[in-house]
């Protein structure tokens, strides 16, 4: 960056343009501490309007309940089942896919034909009636398999790793070839380690996709014992539809109608969110930059 | 030593179509089979008789049943308003925060601020709607509390039908701009520095750098977000809408997928057929923008995907 005299406008805009994105950060960060206060907060404090940013009555009652809350918690653990599944799934399926799809039409016939057959599928979609009937007469309702395997091939990652591939210099994957190494080893000795910023990125957005899919655990799903986290959140949390979701205890329901209980369980849920996030944001930009086409 | 090589192109070539079976077989099972399914839209689909059971064929009777329904146009429209709402404001935040981020000198409030504006976009619908009923309450919101200081009445920013499709655009963009502002901000980095430096020798300031180089650097950038963000026209955010949506904002708030979803989860006989070939007409104007946003893109921006 050039830099020149400051003169006094370029002061001014300096001072204004630092104090519209401190305040937008801050109006950002505020939005989740006003909402951790409440989870800590006392309820009476809380319907009287007495909460911003600080706790008022600190104390750990909502979580305290939560701790007991089985339902929340089995939920929970549906979830990780899921993002781990996925994970595992979708990396290996993306990874096999993109090596071939990498290849010219020429070293690889057929590229192109696989190429669209499945980019296809990001156009156009028979619907989300047609899958469940299909969920349905497969037998996997209720199976953790239906909220995997239906996203296993996540055409967009697919895309992004091929490119990533594309783009690292080919004389390592020729040396290898010339060496004597099937398509197998070259993929997992050589392109592998040298692509875990798109790997990184894939992750993330795997974790992120499977953490936070609700609607295909509302549909594939016929009671609140298979819910999903956030399936479990939209229904006991956003819609209140404690009918929908098989709870009659009239305690039970009032406490999961208390505000800081549902504060907490919305901070709970954003919880491995905050732990992924840091650790592969790092390689974000450079994970999508590269993951592009080059000319 | 012709014949090795032959037959290690010849093997090479197995394990390439090898490694795609996973990938097709998935696809073709989980995304092709279901395209069947439209059939449900020219049938009066009656589940118990199952999948290949003898269906009721009614041909475009389910169509008509939608184009006919009076609550179809307004849906539609609502669908439209809300999407070229985000597309517009979705177009414009991004660009502003990266030009004006591109700005900031410390390397380290850079990062800071993309960090937490960009986090929002990780987190569900259903989380950051939690997190805004909350705050858009007009009893008890943060927001009106903060508004009622300056002496202004309670907006029922998610209750009043007036006030609904501004908010869902609003909050939408608030949680989503980081994603292209990053894109922008990659695509300024990428800026050749010489021009600046030439600019700033002819005695351009910084108004005027960011005027004539900086802009027209990311203007193929911003084109093609643009023409790509077109090709979702119909699909106005299914999960922020049905997060936020209440009964007393259908007329203004209901969009495409949510009538879709809400038909389905009806009690009518019909309700499979009707929402699938409510499902069916989105699909194919989709496929239609969507193909042809790339088809555009690839022409005029020279944008090739794969």
């Amino acid at each position: 960056m050039v830099h020149s005299k400051l003169k006094p406008a370029r002061l001014i805009f300096v001072i204004i343009n630092t104090f519209v994105l401190v305040f937008m950060s801050l109006m950002f960060v505020g939005l989740f501490v006003h909402l951790i206060a409440l989870s800590f907060s006392e309820n009476i404090y809380v319907l009287g309007n007495e909460i911003t940013f600080f706790p008022k009555g600190f104390n750990f009652s909502a979580y305290k309940l939560l701790l007991e809350n089985k339902i929340f918690w089995n939920s929970f653990l549906i979830s990780i089942e899921r993002v781990v599944l996925g994970l595992i799934l979708n990396m290996a399926v993306v990874l096999i896919t993109a090596y071939p799809l990498s290849k010219t039409a020429r070293q690889f016939k057929g590229r192109n034909v696989y190429m669209w057959f499945l980019f296809f599928t990001t156009l156009f979609s028979g619907g989300i009636i047609p899958l469940f009937v299909l969920i349905n007469y497969m037998g996997l309702l209720n199976n953790i398999l239906a909220l995997v395997l239906p996203s296993t091939v996540p055409v967009f990652n697919i895309i992004l790793m091929l490119n990533f591939f594309r783009n690292l210099p080919k004389s390592l994957s020729e040396a290898a070839e010339l060496d004597g190494c099937n398509d197998i080893q070259v993929l997992v000795k050589i392109l592998i380690p040298c692509s875990l910023p798109s790997i990184a990125t894939i992750t993330l957005f795997t974790v992120v996709g499977h953490w936070n899919a609700w609607f295909d655990g509302a549909m594939f799903t016929t009671s609140i014992d298979n819910y999903p986290l956030q399936t479990y959140l939209q229904t006991v949390v956003i819609k209140q539809d404690f009918a929908a979701a098989g709870i009659t205890s009239p305690s039970f329901i009032s406490s999961l109608s208390n505000e800081t209980m549902k504060a907490a369980q919305i901070v709970v849920s954003m919880v491995p969110i905050l732990i992924v996030y840091p650790f592969l944001q790092r390689y974000f930009i450079s994970g999508i930059v590269l993951g592009s086409v080059k000319e | 030593m012709v014949a090795s090589i032959k037959k290690k192109i010849h093997k090479q070539k197995i394990s390439l179509h090898l490694m795609m079976i996973p990938a097709v077989v998935i696809a073709f099972i989980f995304c092709y089979l279901p395209m069947y399914g439209i059939v449900f839209a020219f049938q009066k689909y009656v589940p118990a008789l199952g999948l290949f059971g003898s269906q009721q064929w009614v041909g475009m009777l389910n169509f008509e049943w939608m184009f006919t329904n009076p609550k179809f146009w307004p849906v539609v429209g609502n669908t439209v308003i809300i999407s070229v709402g985000k597309i517009v404001l979705g177009t414009i935040l991004p660009i502003v925060f990266a030009l004006l981020l591109n700005e900031v000198g410390s390397k380290v409030f850079k990062r800071s601020v993309q960090t937490i504006v960009y986090f929002p976009y990780f987190l569900s619908w259903v989380v950051f709607s939690g997190i805004l009923i909350n705050i858009l309450s007009p009893s008890s919101g943060l927001v009106n509390r903060f508004l009622g200081i300056f002496g202004v009445d309670p907006i029922f920013f998610l209750g009043d039908s007036n006030h609904f499709q501004m908010t869902i655009i609003v909050t939408s963009e608030i949680k989503n701009f980081g994603f292209n502002m990053i894109i922008y901000l990659a695509s300024i980095a990428g800026i050749d520095s010489t021009l600046y430096e030439a600019a700033t020798i002819d005695g351009a300031g910084y108004m005027r750098r960011m005027w004539h180089i900086t802009l027209p650097g990311i203007r193929t950038m911003i084109g093609l977000l643009f023409v790509l963000s077109l090709g979702n026209l119909l699909n106005a955010g299914f999960d922020q809408v049905w997060s936020l949506l209440n009964s007393g904002v259908l007329d203004k708030g209901e969009i495409l997928d949510t009538w879709i979803y809400r038909s389905y989860l009806t009690s009518s006989a019909y309700r499979f057929s009707q929402s699938t070939a409510i499902g069916l007409v989105k699909s194919i104007v989709s496929l239609v923008l969507i193909s042809g946003s790339y088809l555009f893109t690839y022409k005029v921006f020279n944008y090739k995907l794969f």
